[in-house]
């Protein structure tokens, strides 16, 4: 690894936070300005925002000023130190996701080797907050919500993993930019121009962790916890004003991160065909093609967040439990099998 | 599609709701006080109060299982609210003393008392309605009929708050619509309509009489108008 | 279908059973969640008191008044001509056919039919506000259980057939149009064409919701042998309009006790489905909404000619007499019992809501369900609120 200024330790690593800081809200407006705004709107045949700026980008810093005017409502009955804690708590898992996902060789916060591991582990973490605001609220709706949202993460938690596997034992590493390197170098039938995305050969881990993902994102069809036209928002239905602001930015960066996930070990990541991986060029446009990536995958989410009904939680469970799992486990061992024959 | 009911020049005869009525007559039997058909229409039945029950078990035994409603009519006549009378609205005359005038000479299938319970019920093979009807006695109490069918309950209710009417046998009378503390019945005739003393209702201008010496003009001028429409289009 | 929600229920009950075993030391008390009276799931202002036990519902109690107008009462202070427009705000989304079945009511004890002109045009207005009724309702539905495009396009094509209502009425929600003997006015020119480009896109919107909804899994999932009611226990409950419908029940008043309206000069058929669950409902719903298009269709091919008011005394007063009249509504069977004296005021209105009849079967039918069940199974009655408080 070179790298282009030789920089104390603390010093790169206060660059390195204050981006990724940086680039959290700015990733999650990104979402909502395209998906939510947009994109919505045109399947909806809706017009969508459009007076506030260019094609209305602007609406989203008025949207960001409104709810930051407004009043900081505690129930009565709330928990109060839990009840401020819990937005944080969720908004530090996707930060802390944010760490090891990488956008260049050299741009990464930190190259975890064990990197996999460490996001998996990370975005469960979130729950820990969702349950917190569920309880904390002294709402019953909100402690439903909770509830359900405990339950889903955990099961869906799982076949996530799971998924994962198959890419791991494939790149034979726990690393993120490992596995990058493993798609780059690797070849299909002696065919290396392209490297060999692991969407090809673990196709089906990748629906698995897209359906998962979309689980543990709480995106429509296992939008349970939150279902509006039920719970009403579920956990987050006493939030007002800026920590309302904090899950729903967590909510999106999470599901830019996941997105991330999804690029980095599915498509290829950052890598363009026809440079070496450890080229120097690839820490400019490394970014802008892992965003190209991250973006088509995130379309893939909202997508189907606008389309489908929600299921029901029993059903939901089932899902994952029943037909996930087995089939995530399966995956396994076919990539198992392979990887010993071959 | 029958298109009996929309035929210009209905025939009187309506041999269905005739026979229908013969039958249900004997069935009603004892219980039965009076009856009632206008033709190609629903057929009335006035049934002893006692026996509010067993006729609407008879009637779902002839076939009309389909319950429509359940209610009662006031039949007081009362000055409280009336359109005419927009002066008294203003004056809240006090008038408890006097008798409670009733008249229920204009309803289908005759009527003693003041108030008297409706309901209409439908005979899915035959496609025919049919409103049966009792006068509630002095005690205010009728047997539920939520047994023989479970949709009356909410319409009892109902008709427990609006009319102050009791149902014997009926596990939940609390009040559907109106507040816990509410007290009075609204829809008895001699429950104030608090709005119209507060201001009269404006609307009566619309229905003013027109003066003599222009009806006949006004009367022409419509028929005129009524003409010319007829010819074209 | 049937045997799965009896089955999920005695599996229920016997869970129960051993539950409170277990339970002795541990108590799990039953929760009360109240759904609404704001929430967005009601429509308006009812409000749910369910006893939850976990995510299941030991019992559920509807308790609404919030928007009782008492509309009964005063009825018996205005006049016929005035009474329409309180009636009109009854069932909000289908304006135009609550004033109908009044209307018909009194021209009944007046004797007095409306020409056949108006008679038509009565009819297709009718079934114009049963399609921008229910079209909000194929739409909502895939709201209530979680998709939210539906509506969009829902609310987008109900625009087309509200401005139709609109030119003719000159009101979009509460036109007031129906007089006693006819209607207010004519069909304007061109009017007639317009409506039949809005019925073909209809159709193309029903074939839309079938695709996005109907053929979907997740929504069959959610709404299949989802809160079953059998024929008997609907007739009972008098539920009416597609939720008796669904049961399997064949009964249309259009087609079975037509009060005076066209419907028995055009070919069209009643939809049931055996089923009597939240799909059969909606689906149910779904093809009345083609039928009704095709019904405006052959409609708008046969107006006759001829006045559109027949020959009604400026001052109305109705004979004494009693009469009940009922009409198939988007919702359902909605009926008026006017007792006359003979005055220019009916004496008594008894106003028979379908949504009233509909909602009053909720205790029975969501025992033992899931709370999401709770929103698919109102949702899939359909009801509006100012139906039931009145």
């Amino acid at each position: 690894m070179t790298t282009l200024l030789a920089l104390p330790y603390w010093q790169e690593t206060g660059i390195k936070l204050g981006l990724a800081l940086a680039v959290i809200p700015t990733t999650s407006l990104i979402l909502v300005y395209l998906f939510l705004f947009k994109m919505m709107a045109f399947m909806q045949s809706r017009l969508g925002p459009n007076d506030t700026g260019p094609y209305g980008t602007l609406q989203l810093i008025a949207e960001a000023i409104k709810f930051l005017q407004k009043e900081d409502i505690h129930p009565e009955q709330a928990d109060r130190r839990v009840f401020r804690m819990a937005p944080v708590v969720v908004l530090a898992s996707t930060f802390l996701l944010y760490v090891v996902l990488p956008a260049g060789p050299d741009a990464v916060v930190e190259n975890l080797d064990t990197g996999v591991f460490y996001a998996m582990a990370v975005s469960s973490l979130s729950v820990l907050g969702i349950l917190m605001a569920g309880w904390a609220s002294a709402n019953k709706y909100a402690l439903l919500g909770g509830l359900r949202a405990a339950g889903q993460l955990i099961a869906y938690e799982l076949p996530l993993i799971l998924a994962v596997m198959g890419v791991v034992i494939q790149a034979e590493t726990l690393n993120l930019q490992g596995i990058v390197e493993a798609q780059a170098t690797g070849e299909i039938f002696g065919f290396g121009a392209i490297g060999n995305p692991f969407i090809l050969t673990q196709f089906l881990a990748f629906l698995i962790f897209m359906i998962a993902a979309q689980a543990e994102l709480t995106q429509t069809p296992f939008d349970m916890p939150v279902a509006e036209t039920e719970l009403v928002g579920g956990f987050h239905i006493e939030y007002t004003g800026f920590r309302f602001l904090l899950f729903f930015m967590a909510e999106f960066g999470t599901a830019f991160a996941f997105a991330a996930l999804a690029s980095v070990m599915f498509l290829g990541g950052w890598w363009i065909p026809g440079f070496d991986v450890d080229d120097n060029i690839l820490n400019v446009l490394g970014p802008g093609v892992m965003l190209a990536k991250i973006l088509l995958v995130a379309f893939f989410i909202f997508w189907v967040r606008f389309t489908y009904p929600r299921l029901r939680e029993d059903q939901l469970q089932k899902f994952a439990w029943k037909v996930l799992i087995p089939l995530s486990l399966a995956n396994i061992v076919l990539t198992g099998i392979f990887k010993v024959v071959f | 599609m029958t298109d009996e009911t929309t035929t210009e020049e209905t025939p009187l005869a309506d041999d269905k709701r005739e026979r229908l009525l013969n039958d249900l007559s004997e069935s009603f039997g004892e219980i039965l006080v009076e009856s009632h058909l206008r033709p190609h229409e629903d057929v009335w039945f006035r049934v002893k109060i006692e026996a509010w029950q067993d006729a609407a078990m008879v009637a779902k035994g002839a076939g009309f299982e389909y319950f429509g409603f359940l209610s009662a009519i006031d039949w007081h006549i009362a000055p409280e609210g009336r359109y005419e009378d927009t002066e008294f609205d203003a004056g809240l005359v006090e008038e408890d003393d006097e008798p409670v005038e009733i008249d229920s000479s204009t309803g289908y299938g005759g009527g003693d008392t003041r108030f008297q319970m409706l309901m209409q019920l439908y005979s899915l093979n035959e496609q025919v309605g049919m409103i049966l009807k009792a006068d509630v006695g002095d005690d205010m109490t009728v047997d539920t009929v939520r047994d023989v069918f479970p949709g009356a309950d909410w319409h009892e209710r109902e008709t427990h708050e609006m009319f102050g009417i009791s149902f014997r046998g009926h596990p939940t009378l609390q009040p559907l619509y109106l507040p816990t503390e509410f007290e009075g019945h609204p829809l008895r005739k001699d429950f104030p309509l608090l709005a119209r003393q507060v201001k009269p209702w404006p609307g009566v201008v619309d229905i003013e009489e027109i003066p003599e010496h222009l009806e006949a003009q006004l009367e022409a001028e419509v028929m005129a108008a009524f003409e010319a429409n007829e010819g074209g289009s | 279908m049937t045997a799965t929600s009896d089955r999920e229920q005695m599996a229920y009950v016997s869970a129960q059973a051993a539950d409170a075993r277990v339970n002795v030391e541990l108590d799990t008390g039953d929760m009360t969640l109240n759904i609404g009276p704001q929430h967005p799931a009601t429509h308006g202002t009812l409000r749910i008191a369910c006893q939850l036990d976990g995510e299941q519902v030991v019992v559920a109690e509807p308790i609404m008044g919030y928007m009782h107008r008492g509309y009964e009462k005063l009825c018996e202070v205005r006049t016929y001509p005035q009474c329409t427009t309180l009636i009109n705000r009854i069932d909000w989304l289908g304006s135009f056919a609550n004033e109908v079945p009044f209307i018909l009511a009194a021209e009944r004890l007046m004797e007095v039919e409306a020409p056949p002109r108006a008679q038509w045009i009565r009819t297709i207005l009718f079934e114009l506000s049963r399609i921008a009724n229910v079209a909000l309702f194929l739409g909502d539905m895939g709201v209530q259980i979680g998709a939210l495009t539906p509506v969009f396009f829902a609310f987008r094509d109900r625009e087309r057939v509200l401005n139709q209502i609109e030119e003719v009425t000159g009101g979009r929600f509460h036109p007031n149009f129906d007089r006693i003997g006819g209607l207010k006015d004519d069909i304007p020119k061109g009017w007639i064409e317009e409506t039949r480009s809005v019925m073909v896109k209809m159709r193309t919107f029903c074939d839309e919701m079938e695709d996005l909804l109907v053929g979907n899994e997740i929504f069959q999932a959610r709404c299949r042998g989802v809160g079953v009611i059998p024929p008997e226990v609907a007739l009972g409950y008098g539920l009416s309009g597609a939720n008796l419908r669904a049961s399997g029940v064949d009964w249309d008043l259009r087609r079975d006790a037509n009060p005076g309206l066209s419907w028995d000069q055009v070919d069209w058929r009643v939809w049931t489905h055996p089923d009597g669950d939240s799909f059969s409902r909606y689906w149910v719903r779904l093809q009345e909404t083609r039928e009704a298009t095709r019904i405006v269709d052959q409609l708008l091919d046969g107006i006759p000619s001829g006045p559109i008011m027949a020959k009604v005394p400026r001052i109305i007063k109705v004979p004494a007499g009693e009469a009940y009249i009922s009409t198939e509504n988007p919702l359902g069977e909605m009926g008026y019992y006017i007792v006359s004296k003979g005055d220019l005021g009916p004496f008594r209105v008894k106003i028979r809501t379908p949504s009233f009849n509909n909602i009053s079967i909720v205790p029975w039918v969501m025992r033992g369900v899931y709370v999401p069940d709770v929103i698919t199974i109102l949702g899939s009655l359909y009801f509006i609120l100012g139906d039931i408080d009145r």
